[in-house]
């Protein structure tokens, strides 16, 4: 079993560096993954093969580009088991995509009425910043608390009413590594009329997802974060939903017909695909899910789940270590903060034993102010991570304690 | 950057025992400021004569070590100076004072002190 864990990692070049003499621990992956070569090298052949612009050429390698473009967006549908491939928009990553979704849903809904949109206060900024946009247009906007050991506090269920147009909420919390329930979420949204929202930003990576299982209404998430490279990601949202909200950006290929003062929209996908898209980064993200598959969610899942366990243990044994979120049910991530140490000093340290982690408030400040710090330091895990890799975490820990003498 | 010269014995001492740390009530120029990257927060309360120089200076703020360090002694550095040479003081200069290598990153938190002693004067950085 752990043998393949070995191998898997020879398929990330990266994993090899060294800093300061050290082997390179990454410990950064909720921040963005690593890519296998597999990946890479299908990023270059698209490259030196078919790269052309897409819809647009009637020469036959244009028509190659298009059809390997859309080919990988049948991959990401039947990865995510959505119903259809037009469904799936290829965007930059989340933040674009929840950007999107509030554009262009926040019109539909707001459009001069009042309504009231709940988020958590465990969000990323980019599932927070884009929806205080909407306040201008009408929109109240609603924090969901969550318990003192990260878990939502699901009492905010009560306050969806017909009034509520919208409920957004991560699918996991990229600092405190909770998974909401999303499907108990969804019934209570829909019973009143409203649209659910699920950043799947940390979700979609480390698990098996189906959209009508989550039985939401949207999801985005990025390849940076799935072993693809940075500037792809995906909204998934329903057909019908998609048809009747207005497209986010205007531009080529995304109408039909343009007038001097006017326009028509193009069908979907391409209503919401305005101006060339990341064509290459669809076909490594194609690539990244062909690669995930090959290992397998379930075993990328159980693989994490055995990891995440150790670095528990890790933690339950040091003393005047704060970790941040629940002890159950856990991402694979770490957030925590030692003794009197900031988290940025936590971070150098363990950079001078070669562990890469973050520090910082994790793009989450109102949830730091939650929990009374400014910032935190978080090691998150995937995958091609080794034993080895978390016991450093053990390591960094006590370097930092010698050094702060706490 | 090497971990061993940055976090020194003589280092976490200054860390550990801050100089100027604290608040003047009637202090003659104020300002605080934050480091987006980190939320490290630094307020600077400021003292000066006639003369405009600075009879005494503190702060008090929530930080990493490096700017705490930075600011306890940038703090002792400015006492005793008139204003247009504290405006003078180059970021090089702070770098220099902390005797350490900062990497790329941190350089904001050794710079947020200054930062905040040049709103305090009046001069955006
Ligand atoms: C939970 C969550 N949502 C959204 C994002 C934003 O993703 P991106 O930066 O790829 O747009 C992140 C990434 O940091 C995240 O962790």
């Amino acid at each position: 079993m752990s043998d393949i864990w070995e191998s898997i990692r020879n398929d990330f070049p990266i994993l090899n560096r060294r800093f300061n003499g050290n082997r390179l621990i990454y410990l950064d992956n909720a921040a963005t993954t690593q890519i296998p070569e597999y990946v890479l090298d299908g990023l270059m052949e698209f490259y030196k093969n078919s790269n052309a612009n897409v819809h647009r050429g009637v020469y036959a390698l244009s028509e190659e580009a298009t059809d390997r473009y859309e080919k990988a967006r049948e991959t990401v549908r039947s990865f995510i088991g959505a119903n259809r491939p037009e469904e799936i928009l290829f965007v930059r990553g989340s933040t674009e995509g929840l950007n999107l979704i509030a554009s262009s849903l926040g019109k539909y809904l707001f459009n001069g009425k009042k309504g009231g949109i709940i988020t958590t206060i465990m969000e990323h900024h980019s599932n927070i910043v884009p929806w205080q946009f909407l306040q201008e247009s009408g929109a109240e906007l609603i924090f969901a608390d969550i318990h003192d050991d990260g878990t939502l506090d699901y009492s905010f269920l009560d306050m969806i009413d017909e009034n509520t147009k919208i409920v957004t909420v991560t699918g996991t919390s990229n600092v405190l590594g909770v998974i909401p329930d999303i499907k108990k979420i969804a019934r209570k949204v829909h019973d009143a009329g409203a649209y659910l929202v699920v950043d799947g930003a940390q979700l979609v990576p480390h698990k098996e997802v189906n959209v009508n299982d989550l039985e939401c209404d949207f999801l985005v998430f990025s390849g940076h974060k799935m072993v693809a490279p940075t500037g792809i990601g995906v909204v998934w949202g329903k057909y019908d939903l998609l048809e009747k909200i207005p497209p986010y950006m205007g531009g080529g290929d995304m109408i039909k017909e343009v007038h001097k003062y006017n326009a028509t929209w193009n069908d979907l996908p391409q209503k919401f695909e305005a101006g060339t898209t990341n064509i290459a980064g669809a076909i490594a993200l194609e690539k990244a899910i062909q690669y995930l598959k090959k290992i397998g969610m379930n075993k990328i899942e159980e693989r994490e789940h055995t990891l995440t366990k150790m670095g528990m243990e890790i933690f339950d044994r040091m003393k005047n270590v704060t970790l941040y979120g629940p002890h159950e049910n856990r991402a694979s991530l770490f957030s925590f903060n030692i003794g009197r140490a900031h988290a940025h000093d936590v971070a150098s340290i363990f950079d001078s034993l070669g562990i890469a982690i973050r520090a910082g408030h994790h793009c989450a400040q109102p949830l730091m102010e939650r929990y009374n710090v400014t910032a935190m330091a978080r090691a998150s895990l995937y995958f091609y991570n080794s034993e080895e890799d978390v016991a450093m975490i053990e390591k960094g820990i006590e370097k930092v304690k010698q050094v702060f003498r706490t | 950057m090497s971990f061993d010269e940055l976090y020194s014995e003589i280092f976490m001492e200054i860390y550990d025992h801050p100089h100027n740390f604290g608040t003047i009530e009637s202090a003659d120029l104020k300002s605080e400021d934050s480091n987006p990257l980190c939320g490290d927060k630094i307020n600077i309360y400021i003292k000066i004569d006639e003369n405009r120089r600075i009879t005494d200076v503190k702060f008090t703020g929530k930080g990493c070590a490096i700017s705490m360090v930075s600011a306890s002694m940038l703090t002792d550095k400015i006492k005793g100076m008139r204003i247009e040479e504290v405006l003078a003081i180059k970021p090089e200069e702070v770098i220099e004072l902390l005797k350490v290598p900062v990497g790329s990153t941190r350089v904001k938190c050794a710079l947020l002190p200054l930062a905040v002693i040049r709103k305090a004067t009046g001069i955006n950085p």
